[in-house]
C-alpha cells in the first residue's frame, strides 16, 4: 500500500528511489535475429522481457524510433485496474494485475506500485445500474470489486465534491480497492534493464521504413503464406525470423506498408498535471459523465486526463477546448483544485478501434503478430500482454487470454466491445 | 483551439465543429452483393494516414451543414476545405 502521509521532514516524493546509474547498452543493430520487435515501449519491452524469462529466447531485438519508452508509455496517466465488464478484456487485465503485484520483485527494480484504489463515479441512475452490473461480472471473475454510496465514496475519497446541488451529482461509485499507479518511466526501464542483461538488443533511433516479404499479401498470396523476411530500417537491412508490431499509435502505418487493413483510428490522447502539492488526493477517481480521472503522482502532481480528441492524429497534442471542460469537471467534483496551477500537458497517440477493445494476434502475413488498438488502456495491461505475446512468439500458440481479441471479429460479428464496459466514455 | 474554415461561413472556432471521420466511404451499389469481409470492411475500417486526409466535418454550432477537409494529421493544419460534390482541391503528393 502507499504511503500517502507525509511530514515536514519527509515531503512528498521524499522516497523516490535515485536514478540508476546504468540503464542498458546501446548496441549495433545485427544483421538478424530470431525475434524482432518493433515499438520499444512499454509493451515491447515487456514482451522482449518475458520472452527471455519464460522462454530462454534471447536472439531478440527491440526497434524503436526514438528513445526508449519516449512515446505514449511517457505520456500515459498511470492507471492500472482490471475492473472491466466483459470476461474477456477482466481475464486479460487481470492477469496484469497480478503480475503487477509481483513485478517489482520479478525486476529487481523499483516500480512504486502503489495499490491505492480506483472509484469509477455513477451520476445518472443509469450509470448506477451500469456500474452494479459491471461489479456483480467483477465478482464473478474473481476481481475485487463493490459498489459503494455516495457516503462510502466520501470516506474513501473526502476530497471529493459528493453534495446534490452539483451538475453532475455523485450518485455513487465502483470501488476495486487493488488497482492503484505505478511509476511509468520505472517500468519500462525494470523491463529494458532486465531484457539488456538477459541478451535482448534494444536499438533505439532506428525506425522501420519498409518490409522485405516473401510473397505478398497484396499480390494475392494466400494467407498463411506470405511472410516478412527483413525490415528496412534507417539503420540497414534486418533480418528477421518473427516479427510483432507493438507501435501503439502507429501500428496502421506501419501494416499499410504490408497492405494490411486494420479498423484502427490513431487519436491524440491528452493528459496534464498540476504543480506539486502536499498529498490530498488518496486514492483513483474516474468519471465518464463529466469525463476527467484523477490521480496524485509519488512526487505530488495531480495527474489528470480526460477522452481522445475527436480527429484523426499523430502530432501529439489535441485541442485546448477539450482540456478546458476537463479542467470544469475536475473543479466542480474537486473544488480544493481550483487554485492548483496546471504545469503541462501532452498528448500521446493512441489508436482506437471501434469495439474498444484491443487487436492482438495473428494478421495475413505467417510470421508477424500484430499488438495494437489498446487506445487508452494500454499502461494497464503492459506486463500481462507481454506475458502472452511473448507465450505466442515462443509456442507458435496464441496465448488463450489473447485469443479472443483477433482481428477478424469485425468480420465475423463476434464483437468484444468493451465500450460500455471500459470505465470509460471513449 | 484552432480556427476552421467553414465553407458557407468562413473562420469560425474548432468548438463549433464536430468531426465526421473520413471522407467518401459510399454505400456499396450492390450491398446483396458483398461478402462478409466486405460488408466488415465497409462498416469498420477506415484509412488512418500520417499526413494529408479527406474528412468530413459538420459546422454543428453554425449552418449545421457538412462538408470535406483536407487536414494534415500529422500537424492538425487544415490544407483546404471545400463542399460535398465540389472537386476536392489538388494536394500535392510529396506532402504525403
Amino acid at each position: 500500500m502507499s504511503s500517502t502521509t507525509a511530514t515536514a521532514a519527509d515531503p512528498p516524493g521524499a522516497d523516490l528511489p535515485e536514478h540508476p546509474d546504468f540503464l542498458w547498452h546501446n548496441p549495433e543493430p545485427k544483421r538478424s535475429y530470431d525475434v524482432v520487435i518493433i515499438g520499444g515501449g512499454g509493451h515491447g519491452l515487456a514482451t522482449a522481457h518475458y520472452l527471455v524469462r519464460n522462454h530462454g529466447i534471447t536472439n531478440v531485438a527491440v526497434l524503436e524510433k526514438g528513445w526508449l519508452a519516449g512515446g505514449n508509455m511517457a505520456r500515459n496517466t498511470t492507471l492500472i485496474r482490471s475492473n472491466y465488464l466483459w470476461d474477456a478484456s477482466a481475464a486479460i487485465y487481470e492477469h496484469a494485475l497480478k503480475l503487477w503485484e509481483g513485478l517489482e520483485d520479478d525486476l529487481g527494480y523499483p516500480i512504486l506500485f502503489s495499490q491505492r484504489g480506483v472509484l469509477n463515479l455513477a451520476h445518472t441512475e443509469q450509470d448506477v445500474r451500469d456500474s452494479v452490473r459491471r461489479v456483480e461480472a467483477n465478482k464473478l471473475n474473481g476481481i475485487d470489486a463493490e459498489y459503494l454510496g455516495p457516503d462510502d465514496v466520501a470516506k474513501i475519497c473526502p476530497i471529493l465534491n459528493v453534495s446534490d446541488d452539483i451538475r453532475y451529482p455523485v450518485l455513487g461509485a465502483t470501488y476495486q480497492p487493488r488497482a492503484g499507479i505505478a511509476k511509468h518511466d520505472y517500468v519500462a526501464w525494470g523491463f529494458a534493464r532486465r531484457a539488456d542483461a538477459g541478451g535482448v538488443d534494444l536499438i533505439q533511433d532506428c525506425e522501420v521504413l519498409d518490409f522485405v516479404t516473401e510473397g505478398s499479401v497484396e499480390d494475392g498470396a494466400a494467407e498463411g503464406t506470405a511472410r516478412v523476411t527483413g525490415i528496412r530500417t534507417t539503420r540497414g537491412d534486418i533480418a528477421c525470423g518473427q516479427v510483432a508490431l507493438c507501435a501503439a499509435g502507429h501500428t496502421s502505418t506501419l501494416l499499410d506498408r504490408l497492405g494490411v487493413r486494420t479498423p484502427l483510428q490513431s487519436h491524440p490522447l491528452q493528459a496534464l498535471v498540476s504543480e506539486l502539492l502536499e498529498p490530498v488526493h488518496p486514492t483513483i477517481v474516474m468519471s465518464n459523465a463529466v469525463h476527467v480521472y484523477v490521480s496524485q503522482a509519488h512526487k505530488g502532481e495531480l495527474v489528470m486526463g480526460a477522452g481522445v480528441d475527436s480527429y484523426n492524429g499523430y502530432g501529439q497534442r489535441g485541442a485546448f477546448h477539450i482540456i478546458e471542460r476537463q479542467m470544469a469537471a475536475a473543479v466542480e467534483l474537486f473544488p480544493i483544485f481550483a487554485r492548483a496551477h496546471l504545469l503541462r500537458s501532452w498528448a500521446g497517440i493512441v489508436d482506437v478501434t471501434p469495439d474498444a477493445s484491443p487487436i492482438v494476434g495473428r494478421t495475413p502475413y505467417a510470421n508477424v503478430l500484430v499488438n495494437s488498438g489498446w487506445g487508452t488502456g494500454g499502461f494497464k495491461v503492459t506486463p500481462g500482454l507481454g506475458w502472452c505475446l511473448a507465450h505466442t512468439i515462443a509456442t507458435g500458440e496464441l496465448h488463450p487470454l489473447i485469443e479472443p481479441f483477433a482481428l477478424d471479429r469485425f468480420v465475423t460479428g463476434a464483437l468484444v466491445d468493451e465500450h460500455g464496459a471500459a470505465g470509460v466514455a471513449h | 483551439m484552432q480556427l476552421i474554415t467553414c465553407p458557407w461561413c468562413g473562420p469560425r472556432e474548432e468548438l463549433e465543429f464536430h468531426y465526421g471521420g473520413q471522407a467518401d466511404v459510399r454505400y456499396p451499389d450492390n450491398p446483396q452483393e458483398l461478402t462478409d469481409e466486405q460488408w466488415g470492411h465497409f462498416v469498420f475500417f477506415r484509412d488512418n494516414p500520417k499526413g494529408p486526409f479527406a474528412e468530413r466535418w459538420v459546422h454543428s454550432a453554425g449552418c449545421r451543414r457538412w462538408f470535406i477537409a483536407i487536414r494534415d494529421t500529422r500537424t492538425h493544419q487544415f490544407l483546404s476545405v471545400h463542399r460535398i460534390g465540389e472537386d476536392q482541391p489538388q494536394i500535392p503528393e510529396a506532402t504525403r
